[in-house]
């Protein structure tokens, strides 16, 4: 089993955004970097299926050199190398690129990623590089086993779930519960320092679409606090005040 | 150029967010001069699917190749380019749901286009095409320029509010070629639940955390959302401890949701819950806990026991 995990360099959840260059950019100071939550379970269910059936894990990265401390974080968990296609990952057309770019050089059973990155939340990478190689893909997926060349897939819907199943190989996009966040131990941490990340330039730079700027939600406003002893009048305020109910 | 909209049935009707991207797509048509055509895919009945109409379309397209009743999102991709093509669309739209979301992803690499997903306005044609949309899991907004040809838009839900009219569309069957290779992915089961209120289409949440102190004492929280007519939710602890289904895991790993009125209960608020509901235009927090950190992103708030407060929230709605 040969599987590529592409995971994304993005603000830790509990990060507060703020703006700079006169709202042009996110502003990057004392921001704590983090693997994508999704791309985590992606990366957990990779190293597992690794375990179980044998084979490689390759961790891909398009970002910049800031993103390494992450992809080294993967390899401790247990990735065996790593790809870092040197770039601003600047839109889903262009990282779909280079994900497909690389996955075209050797044959991957499975192209795992998270269903979507938690800064932008496109959630239309895996898509775009399932067309770009001609593969089904599949998001967002909540359960994967492997039984020989073929995949058993639950996949999320809304108000329940589906099972599928597929030939190898496949993109999938994944989410919670495919496998549990791994930790990684001190042997991890050790080894990954000596593990293979290999930095590679893009292959062309072409985007379908641009930030101009940012913006950021106005502050809601004070809480008004109902006395337990009250609580009916709750009701009535959403109903003559908030007008929702 | 054209705009095409692409409408999902749900027990077939149209759902109501579809609604709402119709009326969008509608809009977008009408700010750049040409037309708005939909397309459905399924089993829905010519008055249901005429009532695209009213939200601003045209033309309904229809399709229900028995092929295409599950929601596959590859072989909807292709139809959706087929259709595209045919009606010279060079703009998509769609509102976000887990079908579209996926359909959309392959659409956008079939099509090569841009995609925005969560946008919130109409778009600025004013000088190229710029729409403002939700980002950091409703924390900012990113105005993005869509500068391909063709553009997707993936709407947010409950951002758009739809004005009726008394127009009707035309609607015509549609017949798309469809490939094998699509259909390499076998669906073998699909749970669903019936009759119950779409979590991500609800206009009102009722959502419970590790408060309720177990999967027994849902009772009260069901209650008060059917009294409401509500769907229900939870935390994502209570869907890591398997008390509910994954599908009500409202939060940053779990589903995004921006009702009109989501009521937390016996939740804390930490930021990863937050980034779930922060869309909602009004929130209620009931912990017993004075300084849980959600009564500062609420706009009502109780401190008290849940297991007192939701009986007689719940008589009191029933009293309305």
């Amino acid at each position: 089993m040969k599987i590529l995990v592409c995971v994304t360099s993005v603000p830790d959840t509990i990060t507060k955004i703020t703006l700079t260059d006169n709202n042009t950019k996110l502003n990057k100071a004392g921001v704590q970097f983090i693997t994508g939550p999704y791309d985590d379970y992606a990366l957990s269910r990779a190293v597992e299926l690794k375990e179980q059936l044998g084979g490689s894990v390759t961790v891909l990265n398009v970002g910049e050199s800031d993103a390494d401390p992450v992809i080294r974080k993967c390899l401790a968990i247990g990735a065996d190398d790593a790809i870092r296609v040197n770039a601003e990952p600047t839109d889903a057309y262009f990282v779909a690129e280079q994900i497909a770019a690389i996955a075209k050089e050797s044959s991957y059973d499975l192209i795992l990623m998270g269903r979507e990155s938690i800064d932008y939340n496109g959630g239309q990478v895996h898509g775009i590089v399932g067309e770009m190689l001609g593969l089904p893909s599949i998001s967002p997926v909540m359960k994967l086993a492997i039984e020989g060349s073929t995949a058993k897939i639950t996949r999320e819907i809304e108000g329940g779930h589906e099972e599928l199943e597929a030939g190898l190989p496949l993109v999938l996009g994944c989410q919670e519960p495919i496998a549990e966040w791994k930790i990684p131990n001190m042997r991890g941490i050790m080894s990954a320092r000596t593990k293979p990340l290999k930095v590679v330039e893009p292959t062309g730079k072409e985007t379908l679409t641009h930030i101009a700027n940012y913006e950021l939600p106005p502050a809601r406003g004070a809480c008004k606090m109902i006395p337990a002893s009250e609580a009916e009048t709750l009701i009535k305020l959403l109903r003559t005040e908030a007008k929702v109910i | 150029m054209s705009v095409l909209i692409f409408a999902e049935l749900d027990e077939g009707a149209l759902k109501k967010s579809s609604l709402e991207a119709i009326y969008y797509g509608s809009k977008v048509a009408e700010l750049t001069g040409t037309s708005a055509t939909v397309l459905v895919l399924g089993e829905g009945n010519a008055d249901e699917l005429a009532k695209a109409g009213r939200f601003g379309a045209s033309k309904v397209l229809h399709a229900s190749d028995a092929q295409l009743t599950e929601g596959n999102a590859m072989a909807y991709a292709s139809v959706v380019a087929e259709a595209a093509n045919q009606e010279g669309a060079d703009v998509i739209v769609l509102a976000k749901s887990s079908l579209a979301d996926s359909m959309a992803a392959r659409l956008a690499g079939k099509l090569k286009a841009g995609l925005a997903a969560n946008v919130i306005e109409l778009p600025d044609v004013s000088n190229g095409f710029r729409v403002k949309r939700s980002i950091f899991t409703g924390k900012a907004f990113a105005f993005t320029e869509l500068t391909a040809e063709k553009k997707i838009l993936a709407i947010k839900k409950n951002t758009i509010t739809p004005e009726e009219t008394e127009a009707t569309a035309t609607v015509e069957a549609f017949k798309p070629a469809l490939n094998n290779a699509d259909f390499a992915v076998k669906v073998t089961k699909v749970e669903k639940a019936t009759g119950d209120i779409l979590l991500p289409e609800a206009d009102l949440v009722v959502s419970a955390g590790r408060g309720l102190k177990g999967p027994e004492n849902w009772g009260i929280v069901e209650d008060l959302a059917k009294a409401l007519h509500a769907a229900t939710a939870c935390s994502k602890p209570v869907s890591d401890l398997d008390w509910r289904p994954h599908h009500e895991h409202v939060g940053q790993t779990g589903i995004k949701i921006s009702p009109n009125l989501y009521i937390a209960c016996g939740i804390s608020g930490a930021i990863q819950h937050l980034a779930g509901v922060n869309s909602s235009k009004v929130i209620v927090v009931i912990n017993k806990d004075a300084e849980a950190p959600f009564f500062k992103s609420a706009d009502y708030g109780i401190v008290g026991d849940v297991f007192e407060v939701l009986p007689r929230l719940t008589k009191a709605v029933q009293a309305l």
